[in-house]
């Protein structure tokens, strides 16, 4: 299930950012382009696309460094299995 | 008189939930007297209490935080219909709308039990506090601090051109934190809270503009609302887009208003014999008008519609919808002026005040330039998609 949900958010960041090369296992953060409008832009995307709604308790760095840790969060916040 | 803009079968209704009950409660209670609001530098209680009757507050949010649920579709057009009748109170009510969609985007339980009804309700009205006498534009250049201090925080700082400061209940207050910038509700009773009006503008002039001052302001652990961390920004971000989307709609109906005070003039009055209303040049003027309002009424709606359906989307939607709105509203209320003559001057017509108010919707919620620097970067960006 998660590797769906990683893969569509890995999706959505190279959509964004064509130009970088990116894994599941990279720290976006490191890549130096995050900036509000692209945080706020993928937690819209990750709330829409799995139909969760973020907490903010859950809003922290480490749940976004990378495409696994966000497809971990989905996971965690999604009722039943996400992207089946 | 309206053209051009959308035709309406619904009845009105004590509670304003359409755009149909919103333009008769603003043909009613605001444009006849939006030119006196500017004159006395103020939008009456009676008429803030009057929004508070027809919930027009807050009524995105939802029924169990005292709003009524209606969707940013339809939010918007509620926003057009007040811009068209007084900038200034769509002013009052877009950061009004920016504080209540934080507490409810953002809030904990215990922050939305304590403020949504009384928002939804118009019973504490917010203000939206960023700008300061050295920081606009650049938001990370603020230097209100916030710093923790015994499980609360101490804030510092000066906020000007806060729209609604003089009259707001709670402001929605923006500060550096260790972390990153911070967004706290500060009651405005709070002692080291000292607000000074700002009674000279060049428009929006009833929206009762303030300098407010925080001077070692104690603060509970729960005045910050969101995240602390690096998600702060997103607050921000997010809050700034729905004041962006009502500042698009806002000068949609200023456009609107434009064009149909020229329309009623220039059927009535005559140069040479002839009304203007038969002269090309005039008739040149009202078309773009016409085609603008359309066009501006369209991208709002895609916006609003990408935010209903939660689509990130709507974050570049919006930018393109207010820079589109906002530079056509200077235009037509421009044009709306010349049109009529010195009559456009005075204060007998709408048209000096809406030439007033649709300038500073070219600076606020996103200047221009800023607007075109955001869109042009999104445009190379999908250039190398
Ligand atoms: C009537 C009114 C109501 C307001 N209400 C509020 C409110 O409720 N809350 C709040 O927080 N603020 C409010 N503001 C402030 C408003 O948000 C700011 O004025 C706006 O963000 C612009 O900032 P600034 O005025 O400091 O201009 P600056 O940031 O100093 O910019 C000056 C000029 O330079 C331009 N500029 C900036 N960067 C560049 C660049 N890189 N290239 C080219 N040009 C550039 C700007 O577009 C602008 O034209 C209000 C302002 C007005 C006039």
């Amino acid at each position: 299930m998660s590797d769906t949900a990683q893969a569509q958010i890995l999706t959505f960041i190279r959509g964004r950012y064509p130009q970088v090369e990116i894994d599941a296992a990279q720290d976006i953060f490191q890549l130096g382009f995050v900036n509000s409008l692209f945080a706020m832009e993928l937690v819209m995307f990750v709330e829409k696309t799995f139909g969760v709604t973020i907490p903010n308790d859950e809003l922290q760095l480490d749940h976004f460094r990378t495409a696994d840790s966000m497809a971990a969060l989905v996971g965690r916040l999604s009722p039943a299995p996400a992207g089946v | 008189m309206t053209v051009a803009a959308p035709v309406l079968l619904a009845p009105p209704g004590d509670q304003v939930r359409d755009r149909a009950a919103a333009r008769a409660f603003v043909d009613t209670h605001i444009t006849p007297h939006a030119n006196g609001f500017e004159r006395a530098g103020a939008v009456p209680e009676d008429l803030l209490d009057r929004i508070g009757a027809a919930g027009l507050w807050a009524p995105f949010l939802p029924v169990e935080d005292g709003g009524a649920g209606i969707d940013m579709v339809t939010l918007g057009e509620l926003h057009e219909e007040v811009g068209r009748g007084c900038s200034s109170v769509r002013s009052l009510l877009t950061v009004h709308t920016m504080v209540s969609w934080t507490v409810r985007r953002w809030g904990t339980a215990a922050q939305r039990e304590r403020w949504a009804g009384v928002l939804a309700r118009g019973e504490a009205l917010g203000a939206f506090c960023l700008s300061e006498p050295e920081a606009g534009s650049d938001a990370a250049g603020i230097s209100t601090r916030a710093v923790p201090a015994g499980g609360g925080w101490v804030l510092d700082g000066v906020k000007k051109w806060i729209t609604g400061g003089q009259r707001a209940d709670v402001f929605l207050v923006f500060a550096k934190t260790d972390a990153s910038i911070g967004a706290f509700l500060v009651p405005r009773d709070t002692p080291g809270v000292e607000v000074r009006p700002i009674p000279e503008i060049l428009g929006t002039r009833a929206s009762m503009l303030a300098e407010v001052s925080f001077r070692g302001v104690r603060l509970d652990g729960d005045a910050l609302v969101g995240p602390s961390g690096f998600t702060a920004g997103m607050v921000l971000t997010g809050t700034l887009d729905l004041g962006r989307y009502s500042v698009a709609c806002g000068s949609v109906g200023i456009i609107q208003a434009c064009l149909d005070a020229c329309a009623d003039y220039t059927s009535r009055r005559r140069v040479g014999g002839e009304l203007l209303r038969t002269m090309p040049l005039i008739q040149a003027k009202v078309s773009d008008m016409v085609t603008d309002v359309r066009a501006a009424r369209m991208l709002c709606a895609e916006a609003g519609r990408l935010k209903d359906a939660g689509e990130a989307s709507t974050l570049m939607a919006t930018w393109v919808a207010k820079y589109f709105a906002s530079t056509a509203a200077a235009r037509h209320a421009s044009e709306a002026v010349q049109i009529h003559g010195a009559n456009g001057c005075g204060d007998d017509y709408p048209v000096a005040r809406l030439y007033r108010d649709a300038k500073v919707m070219e600076i606020i919620e996103g200047s221009n330039e800023v607007q075109r620097m955001t869109i042009a970067g999104e445009a190379y960006r999908e250039m190398t998609r």
